[in-house]
């Protein structure tokens, strides 16, 4: 391991091959152009009449000759020669500033700006300007210390400070979240986000179970949200159950599709039950979609009803005879009283599913699990029923999947298909892979990251969904791991020796 | 009788098509055990890509419809070949060496990033585009039932057996194909023995790449409009087809293929169109519980 560390750290003594970097440069951007040349350079616009081509060369070209140069510029400082990377980033944005400037008078020089959509211009200039940011912390700890820490370096580093302090930045987290809404800049918005965030926080802490801890791949987890909501849906608009009645059944329900999807597919090796879940992630969907008789069709089901607290509504005008939760507490009514209600509300699902995990991880149940991720054939010889085990993981992971959608459906109002298609399978196993498999806050952070950002970025509209993709690809890229990352088992059986 | 002959042709020229994107699939999966997420979407780039061949065939007046067939199978496979080379260099290469989840992840993130920058550069709206290869013929009639076979079906079926024939030298026979088996069955060993792996691997994504795109300009010819989502599902089932054959085996991913297009058409024409893709999930389940390693698959050696 040392061995691997040395021989990546970066060894500024060494000359550089110019010509070689130069070389892979100029090929960079020469792929950049074949790339670009026939899907950006050339757009297929729909008339009515059929298809013309509109071009775009100039974005082409510019991209192509500013992926070279950053390229080389980039090559150069992990060659060690930051210095040209930094003059170089602060060329190429003052040139942007100076053209966004002119754009922004109306002056014919803003035209020069090499694409057409602004937020293209602003997320290119993030490059250079990345690339100055690292320039410059480079020369600074070349000057400070003459050495830079290697990714994997930081990272253990990362890690280890989350290890000591885990307790601490838990309880943390707990009362920030706790004190958010009587933050005195909170407002709707900000704790709808929150919300939001605290429910992926939650489906990826019950997906954690199933893929941090039991180590199953499972592409389909929002079927069981599905599930989840669409069992609450119908028990509240058929039969005028109440949340608090229908979150149990919600949850027993999509425990029990987990059970049933389990069955067959738990003897599967990794892969394939990546696949079979997906399969069955879909075909939730399409008969969501198609059984329109029974679940609304793609029109969903509409009107259900919101939480109450213990049998308080949030309501302006409650019915005859029912005290709403404004007039028992002798309070002004205001719609943010249920905002928050369902905040916490969210919240405390949250945190019983975090504190679940944390404690069943001690019992054998949560160690068998654990120890199966690691290595199935010496479970068996253990005699640990791997499929039993398994099925557990699955059946838990999917009821706290139920009861996060049956949230979803009562804050909602309303559940439709489209809520459920797999792109969110997705986002929910990125949540959990991005964070660190198996680690709680990594779950918290990424959510925050991968939920949160992009609602307060709405101006990007469009480009959100892009945004989201990159971002996806560089923080794998950039931490393999996951942002905390670190996989110990929970018991060690000697503590100097089980890193290996 | 006649219903089924005339859904078993539409069966036949759909599997060609999710057995060459199928393909991509297994050759990667085979090589570095990785699901490709990307790969539905580069077949939709090559769909893309062919659509805009089709386009500046029509700019520069080459109206001989095998000539601009020919140079449009050519850019397609090129461009996207490239594309294919780039999705593995960004998103996977750097990746290699790390957990079994962080390439997945990649593949997924690359995935929505590509669809997206579809939907971005050429729209969200359906493209249209006129079939060239028009017309057709009646193989039979029965109880006023005419059973049609398109030409363009014949040329689908016809080139994708030239394509598998021509691939299946490439991989048995080329010194290409050999570094590519030996890449296959064990990394370090065939590197140690002067493979260069990195460059089989890329390799590897470059043909998936290429013939995803072919099967992407077949079906741009073959509906006749294509949007940015069509990867996505097209996907799902070409993966599914790669399952059911057995993955890591290209015969396996043809005749997956094959099975997945007839059970759809025949699911479609009998049952109902609604629950097709179900249909399509549901045999593979069924074969994955009696049959896990799928029908022409090799069982895995469990190492202790």
């Amino acid at each position: 391991m040392q061995a691997v560390l040395a021989s990546k750290a970066v060894n500024y003594s060494d000359a550089v091959d110019y010509r070689y970097i130069a070389k892979r440069a100029i090929g960079a951007g020469l792929v950049t152009l074949v790339l670009a040349s026939l899907l950006v350079g050339i757009e297929a616009v729909s008339t009515n009449f059929g298809l013309e081509i509109n071009t775009r060369y100039r974005a082409v070209f510019c991209a192509s000759i500013g992926v070279a140069i950053v390229y080389f510029l980039s090559q150069l400082m992990h060659a060690g020669r930051p210095t040209p990377a930094v003059v170089g980033g602060l060329l190429m944005l003052v040139a942007f500033a100076i053209l966004e400037w002119a754009y922004l008078q109306g002056l014919p020089l803003g035209d020069q700006l090499p694409f057409a959509a602004q937020v293209v211009n602003w997320a290119a200039a993030l490059v250079p300007l990345s690339l100055v940011l690292r320039g410059a912390y480079i020369i600074y700890t070349q000057k400070a210390k003459g050495i830079v820490r290697t990714a994997s370096q930081r990272e253990a580093g990362f890690a280890v400070f989350y290890l000591k302090h885990n307790k601490l930045l838990g309880t943390l987290l707990i009362v920030f979240a706790i004190a958010l809404p009587f933050m005195p800049f909170a407002n709707r918005r900000l704790i709808d986000v929150a919300t939001l965030v605290v429910t992926y926080i939650m489906l990826g802490w019950g997906l954690n179970i199933v893929v941090g801890l039991a180590g199953l791949l499972d592409l389909g987890y929002v079927a069981f949200y599905a599930v989840g909501a669409y069992t609450y849906a119908m028990l509240s608009t058929d039969v005028g159950l109440s949340f608090w009645f229908a979150l149990p059944i919600a949850g027993a329900m999509s425990a029990s599709f987990g059970l049933l999807l389990g069955f067959p597919v738990l003897r599967l090796r990794g892969d394939y039950l990546a696949i079979v879940t997906l399969g069955f992630g879909e075909m939730i969907r399409v008969i969501l979609t198609n059984w329109w008789w029974f679940t609304g069709g793609p029109n969903g089901i509409n009107n259900i009803s919101r939480p109450s607290f213990f049998g308080l509504p949030f309501e302006r005008d409650a019915r005859p005879g029912v005290e709403t939760f404004a007039q028992f507490f002798g309070l002004d009514y205001s719609p943010n009283q249920r905002v928050f209600f369902l905040y916490f509300l969210i919240l405390a699902f949250a945190l019983v599913t975090n504190f679940f995990t944390l404690r069943i991880r001690r019992l054998p149940i949560g160690r068998a699990w654990e120890a199966l991720r690691e290595d199935e054939t010496a479970c068996r010889a253990l005699g640990i029923n791997p499929r039993n085990t398994k099925l557990t993981a699955f059946a838990i992971g999917a009821m706290f999947a139920g009861m996060a959608g049956s949230f979803f459906a009562a804050r909602q109002g309303f559940v439709s298909p489209e809520s459920f298609v797999f792109l969110e399978s997705a986002v929910i196993l990125a949540i959990v892979v991005l964070g660190g498999l198996g680690t709680q806050i990594g779950v918290v952070l990424a959510a925050a990251v991968l939920i949160g950002m992009p609602e307060f970025f709405r101006q990007l509209q469009d480009y959100r969904m892009l945004a989201f993709g990159i971002g996806m690809v560089l923080i794998m890229i950039w931490r393999p791991g996951g942002i905390l990352s670190h996989r110990d088992p929970t018991i060690f059986l000697n503590r100097g020796r089980a890193k290996t | 009788m006649a219903l089924f002959i005339q859904q078993l042709i539409n069966g036949i020229s759909l599997g060609a098509i999710y057995g060459l994107v199928a393909i991509g699939y297994t050759m990667v999966y085979g090589i570095i055990g990785m699901i490709n997420f990307a790969h539905g979407d580069i077949y939709m780039i090559g769909a893309f890509i062919a659509l805009i061949g089709f386009l500046l065939m029509g700019a520069f007046g080459i109206t001989w419809i095998p000539l601009a067939l020919a140079l449009v199978l050519l850019i397609a496979v090129v461009f996207t070949a490239v594309y294919g080379w780039t999705v593995e260099r960004i998103a996977y290469r750097p990746l290699r060496n790390s957990t079994r989840l962080a390439p997945l992840i990649s593949a997924i993130g690359m995935s929505i990033m590509l669809e997206n920058y579809v939907q971005l550069i050429q729209g969200a709206r359906t493209k249209p585009q006129s079939n060239l290869i028009a017309g057709g013929f009646a193989l039979m009639e029965q109880g006023g039932f005419v059973v049609q076979v398109r030409y363009l079906q014949i040329v689908i079926v016809v080139l994708t057996t030239l394509i598998m024939a021509g691939f299946t030298l490439l991989i048995t026979r080329t010194p290409l194909g050999r570094a590519q088996r030996a890449t296959e069955q064990d990394k370090k060993m065939a590197s140690l023995l002067g493979v260069n792996v990195d460059r089989t691997i890329s390799l590897t994504f470059v043909l998936g790449a290429g013939l995803a795109a072919i099967a992407g300009m077949m079906v741009l010819l073959y509906y006749g409009q294509i949007d940015f989502y069509i990867g996505f599902v097209a996907g799902i089932k070409a993966f599914t087809a790669a399952v059911l054959g057995g993955i890591g085996s290209l015969p396996g991913a043809m005749l997956g293929g094959l099975l997945i297009g007839m059970i759809e058409v025949m699911w479609s024409g009998y049952f109902s169109v609604d629950y097709k893709d179900v249909a399509a999930f549901a045999i593979l389940v069924m074969v994955l519980i009696f049959r896990p390693t799928g029908l022409l698959g090799r069982p895995d050696l469990e190492k202790v």
